[in-house]
């Protein structure tokens, strides 16, 4: 009898050994790791954030969603659409850095201060910008990336020039081009011939932005933030890095052009009035795509 | 079905190597490859209206042969040369060619766009980093260049779900199968090796050879169908 408990515990014993090992696995860390990655940092602006004192805000305000882990497996992921961010894969949507590589701290702390429109993170101002920026250095600690790879460098986004009707009707040659509608629709509803295949890189069923819908984006809702997400893509997603075929000029000229696709908002006045003087209509995607602008110097008409 | 033909490894040193050739083989039937319907994208379309398109997870030859198998040495090769032989990796008719494209870590290939609609380029790497970037009609090619060894990684395009490919990125000399099946793994220095080949569908396979100076080595894999 006793021989056969003493078996059993040792049986027991070596299967929490194998459990243990196995936590050790890709994507998780040693207690060694976890202390060593805690002393990550972040900085933004004169803050400089610490992981190590982000372990309490996390727990109060992250933990539910993202998880212990950081591998956006909380309890209350499993009821959430778009999923809580996995961090341990080092992968982030809203960066000022190209595809493919990691985003600035300051792209994360706005994300945190922000929130993701159409999911359930909200924009955390009741946090102080310093735990902000903790947190920051909080969500880094959880992949290894931060410790082997630099941020990308930020691309530059040039002064926002004056909306012209020209800039408009180039922007939407640039749709068309582009060829943004294929997704994102011809009126920017969200129901162009794509849309209904597109998968995120979890495999799970995603939708393109539809630009009727509002006039907030997930990385944010200014022309500067419409900008930075064309050309940098949105990592992880069907949405794909624009930089390097799209010039700054012409970057512009379609950002003018998407404000027309929205409901009138605190951001398109402007672009919706000139829209309106132009009568302009939705793409033709059968017609061949407009060679040359609508000669630019004979028409100043919309500048008002 | 164009298949891996022209990826040859060429190390800028030419080591007093020879080439290990060989073929792979399917026992069996090749599974059924689901057709694909093109007609959301009429120029691409166009292209394929006389030969229908089908999916290439099991391309089979009529002589038995399995095309876009990598081959390459997994065990015993020593050095770390990379080959700078142009890899190139072409989005036309909404395939891409090649379907399976092997490259030794840091080699460069370009990704070139011939189609005349928009696709976007979107690996899913998980040993090195994932991007995804539209390269419009008429835009100029991409250099890309892994760090990591991956096999395979798979690539897709958003816009043409159809759209499916892998980069192989492996180290040492490695081959890919035609549509006869056939390889060559070029300027291979004499040793012993463990050769693994691997197939997207089927996974991986290894065999043992030795490479003796001055004598081409000649392989065979079979993988059965299922």
């Amino acid at each position: 009898m006793e021989t056969k408990i003493m078996k059993t515990s040792s049986l027991l014993l070596g299967a929490a050994g194998l459990l243990l090992m196995s936590a050790v696995s890709w994507g998780q860390m040693t207690a060694y790791q976890e202390s060593q990655r805690l002393n990550m940092e972040a900085h933004v602006g004169k803050y400089t954030g610490h992981a190590k004192d982000a372990e309490g805000t996390y727990r109060r305000y992250c933990v539910g969603c993202h998880g212990v882990e950081g591998d956006g497996q909380g309890e209350n992921a499993q009821w959430l659409d778009p999923m809580p961010r996995n961090f341990t894969l080092g992968q982030f949507k809203c960066r000022s850095t190209p595809s493919g590589t990691l985003p600035l701290d300051s792209d994360l702390y706005d994300s945190i201060g922000r929130g993701f429109d159409r999911s359930v993170m909200p924009p955390w101002n009741t946090l102080t910008n310093q735990e902000k920026v903790d947190l920051v250095a909080y969500v880094k600690h959880f992949s290894s990336k931060w410790t082997t790879e630099k941020a990308g460098d930020p691309f530059p986004i040039p002064p926002e020039p004056e909306v012209t009707a020209d800039k408009i009707q180039q922007g939407q040659v640039l749709f068309q081009k582009l060829e943004c509608w294929k997704c994102h629709g011809v009126e920017g509803r969200a129901n162009g011939p794509s849309s209904d295949t597109l998968t995120d890189d979890q495999n799970r069923p995603i939708k393109p932005y539809n630009f009727a819908e509002g006039a907030r984006q997930k990385c944010g809702s200014t022309d500067r933030d419409i900008y930075r997400i064309f050309m940098s893509g949105l990592d992880g997603t069907p949405m794909p890095s624009y930089i390097d075929n799209v010039k700054p000029e012409e970057a512009w000229e379609l950002v003018f052009y998407l404000r027309t696709l929205q409901q009138k908002n605190a951001y398109n006045a402007k672009e919706k009035a000139i829209a309106k003087q132009l009568g302009l209509k939705p793409i033709d995607p059968n017609a061949p795509v407009p060679a040359a602008p609508a000669a630019p110097a004979a028409a100043p008409g919309g500048q008002q | 079905m164009a298949g891996g033909a022209a990826l040859t490894y060429s190390p800028k040193v030419s080591a007093a190597g020879v080439s290990v050739t060989g073929t792979v083989k399917l026992d069996g039937t090749a599974p059924h490859q689901k057709g694909i319907d093109m007609s959301k994208e009429p120029s691409c379309a166009a292209i394929h209206k006389d030969k229908p398109v089908t999916m290439e997870n099991v391309v089979a030859g009529s002589s038995g042969g399995l095309a876009n198998v990598v081959v390459y040495i997994s065990q015993g090769l020593s050095g770390n040369e990379v080959s700078s032989a142009p890899a190139e990796f072409d989005q036309k008719g909404c395939q891409y060619i090649p379907h399976v494209l092997a490259i030794n870590p840091g080699q460069h290939m370009k990704i070139v766009n011939s189609d005349q609609t928009s696709h976007n380029i979107h690996p899913q790497p998980t040993k090195n980093n994932e991007w995804n970037k539209s390269q419009p009609p008429g835009s100029p090619p991409f250099d890309v260049a892994w760090a990591n060894e991956e096999i395979a990684i798979p690539v897709k395009c958003n816009i043409h779900p159809w759209m499916h490919g892998y980069f192989a990125v492996v180290k040492g000399p490695y081959g890919v199968s035609d549509d006869n099946g056939s390889f060559t793994m070029p300027n291979v220095p004499p040793g012993s090796y463990t050769l693994t080949a691997w197939q997207e569908t089927y996974g991986t396979q290894t065999q043992q050879v030795t490479v003796a100076a001055g004598k081409p080595a000649t392989v065979t894999f079979t993988f059965k169908a299922k």
